[in-house]
């Protein structure tokens, strides 16, 4: 049990959530350092896929000159998020790029040129916030282009707009930076309590809670003391156990209130919203200054030089940020996230986006560990926060039993990597569930597919039923209605012949064109034979 | 008396029998008629006509009527082989190879440059995943094409080429653990 110094915490029930592991916090490196600002990249990346949501809608044409802040990539659907240059310059190109996504596919981004001035748009008119609409709060959120900033990157207004149409009994503003080496939440506490607060008053009325609770581990007393000062008026401070995965969306709900979020149920439904500490910053940016969100606190951290907290513009190269931290010739593996549950990226090249919170380079000599057989000893279902039985799923898993890991209710899963943690065997547990979920998703999407396609065909096949059997318009009739047909036999056969001529025009210039190979690699017959 | 009690009793019981046995019949029957439409729901819908029958419904009809065997459809492949032998409690069988292989997704393309309008494709697709019109450029709705193929036949001037469909990260699946326990 755990009390700040200035006496504002509220305590909590140690280990209110079942199961999870202290973890080593290889924090020590950046925690005591003030945060500094990373230079200007030459190139941004901002890939148009977002996380979570629909794709956005490029606004600019390549060649287009941009200012820092303005809108280059407009909200696609109602769950999607605007994007702004976070420089000024000049758009390069829009094309396939690599991201961080654990395939190393690469997609659709607009790479934009600096030119080193940074010159800023206007900014928007600052909001009050205690008097303008709630309608208008939202609004400025989605222009500002917010999304979920603790990694899951959800369009912050939809959870606003849920939160709306509930009652909100509690506020959460996530500050529990469970992850070892992560410390950018930690980072922005510390040396920007204020904005916190008003980022979370601003939130707070947005959804019209009646409580908010901002929630820090116990082992942050910097970011504790600094937040003290500006709490009070309905925003409480909330210390959790240094537990990981307590900074989890259902573990935090369940530390602190007690409830638990049920299977396929989300945290509004208990009365929750939950939003991380730099997503309160970025509203009250937004909000207050007329900023959109062009930059966040990044923890470049692990085998590099110098790690550090670092504010960085979004759509910045993994690589600059490396070179930036100092960067050590052993370095073998970039992670995007923390080590438990972060994406190890294939190419440096690819950008920090919003929820990226840490760069973790990772060093050749940390070696990785052989897998054995799974000996059943129990140690991952101890340690699971969300009450599941990862041996089975592991099982069903391998067995591609996806009925029965569904049964074990392995989507409720959350991939927190505490399992793998503890298993004696080093078995890639939660690579298993997440093979599993994506296989599970494909077969649904797949069976959502031919539901669409039978409903398809039918359609088509009553369609053509009800117009009867000459309904299809063919070439000929339409170029020779029925009365206007040629009745004498030449007439047939000049058609017959010009006919026969445009087909074998059309068939030269096929084989032309693939013998100049311009269009298509292969022809019609030469499809993907295995 | 006795006796007249007890056989009008057991005409009564054995006549509920019967007539409860008939609505079990009429029920049978109903569950009869639906096993199509539950074979149907398994069957991938891309009526390809690749099982021998015109199209998935007639394909299922088949199964139904124990005419066909299940491992007929190579777009639905080992998943659709293993819910139809779980749904009809039959073995799992391996794909029929004279029926085709399974292959990964793929749509057909049609070289624009080439094609001449001439509608053929637009009537031989079974989902309406071509557009276009009588003597005017014609092309293929990618999201809705099935890679059927039953399109490229009746091309005239064989600008209806096969692509594998393009890798991206909405259907991208996480590959199984390469685990090589000792």
């Amino acid at each position: 049990m755990a009390t700040a110094e200035a006496g504002i915490a509220v305590s909590l029930a140690v280990r209110a959530f079942h199961g999870g592991v202290r973890l080593a916090r290889f924090k020590e490196g950046v925690r005591g350092k003030p945060s500094c600002e990373a230079p200007l990249p030459q190139r941004l990346i901002f890939p148009l896929h977002a996380h979570v949501g629909t794709p956005t809608r490029p606004v600019v044409r390549v060649g287009q000159c941009v200012l820092r802040g303005e809108l280059i990539a407009a909200p696609g659907a109602y769950v999607s998020q605007a994007i702004h240059a976070s420089t000024s310059g000049v758009v390069a190109e829009i094309g396939a790029h690599p991201v961080a996504h654990p395939s190393g596919l690469s997609d659709t981004c607009i790479v934009l040129e600096a030119d080193g001035e940074g010159s800023a748009v206007e900014p928007w008119p600052a909001l009050d916030f205690e008097l303008v609409t709630l309608a208008a709060l939202q609004a400025r959120i989605v222009d500002a282009g917010i999304i979920g900033m603790g990694g899951a990157g959800f369009p912050s207004h939809v959870k606003l707009k849920e939160g709306m149409g509930h009652s909100v009994r509690m506020l959460i503003i996530n500050g529990v930076e469970c992850e070892p080496y992560i410390n950018c939440d930690d980072c922005l506490m510390r040396e920007r309590a204020a904005h916190v607060v008003s980022g979370a008053r601003m939130l707070k009325r947005a959804v019209q809670a009646e409580a908010c609770v901002i929630a820090v581990e116990e082992d942050m007393p910097e970011a504790a003391a600094a937040l003290a000062p500006f709490l009070g008026d309905g925003i409480e401070l909330a210390l959790v156990p240094a537990i990981y995965p307590a900074g989890g969306e259902k573990q935090l709900i369940m530390a602190l209130t007690g409830m638990e979020v049920p299977t396929h149920g989300l945290p509004i439904q208990a009365g929750i919203v939950m939003h991380n500490v730099a997503t309160a910053v970025a509203v009250y940016e937004a909000v207050a200054l007329g900023q959109p969100l062009t930059a966040r606190m990044i923890t470049v951290t692990g085998g590099v030089a110098n790690p550090a907290n670092v504010w960085t513009p979004i759509g910045t190269p993994i690589s600059h940020l490396i070179d930036y931290c100092g960067r050590v010739q052993s370095i073998d593996r970039v992670i995007v996230g923390g080590p438990m549950m972060g994406t190890a990226v294939l190419s440096e090249a690819v950008p920090v986006g919003k929820t990226t919170n840490c760069v973790l380079a990772l060093r050749r000599d940390q070696k990785t560990a052989h897998p054995m057989p799974c000996i059943r000893c129990g140690e991952c279902v101890e340690v699971c926060p969300a009450r599941l039985q990862p041996q089975a799923l592991y099982e069903f898993a391998r067995a591609k039993d996806w009925d029965s890991a569904q049964n074990y209710y392995l989507f409720d899963c959350i991939e927190c990597g505490a399992c793998a943690y503890v298993c004696p065997s080093n078995l890639p547990l939660v690579h298993y569930y997440r093979y599993a979920k994506s296989e599970i998703e494909a077969l649904e999407s797949a069976q959502a597919r031919s539901i669409e396609l039978k409903q398809r065909f039918e359609t088509r096949q009553s369609r053509l039923e009800s117009e009867g059997p000459s309904s299809t318009i063919t070439q000929e009739e339409e170029l020779e209605p029925a009365e206007e047909r040629p009745s004498t036999q030449s007439q047939r056969e000049v058609i017959q012949q010009e006919v026969a001529e445009a087909i074998a025009r059309g068939r030269a210039k096929r084989q032309l064109l693939r013998e100049e190979g311009a269009k298509h690699g292969s022809g019609p017959d030469e499809g993907p034979q295995p | 008396m006795t006796v007249i009690l007890s056989v009008t009793l057991l005409a009564v019981i054995a006549f509920a029998s019967a007539w409860l046995l008939r609505i079990g019949g009429q029920h049978r029957d109903e569950r009869s008629r639906s096993a199509v439409e539950r074979i149907n729901d398994l069957l991938p819908q891309t009526q390809c006509g690749r099982c021998g029958y015109a199209g998935c419904r007639p394909y299922a009809e088949a199964i139904a009527r124990h005419e066909a065997r299940i491992n007929q459809c190579p777009p639905g492949g080992d998943a659709t082989i293993l819910n139809l032998a779980e749904l009809l409690g039959e073995d799992v069988l391996p794909l029929n190879p004279r029926h085709g292989r399974e292959q990964p997704p793929q749509v057909v393309v049609i070289d624009e440059a080439v094609c001449i309008g001439c509608t053929k494709c637009i009537q031989a697709c079974p989902v309406d995943a071509i557009v276009g019109a009588p003597t005017l450029m014609h092309t293929v709705i990618a999201s809705r094409c099935t890679g059927c193929e039953l399109c490229i036949p009746p091309c005239p001037v064989d600008c209806i080429a096969v692509a594998p469909l393009a890798m991206t990260m909405s259907h991208w699946k996480w590959p199984p653990p390469k685990l090589a326990l000792p």
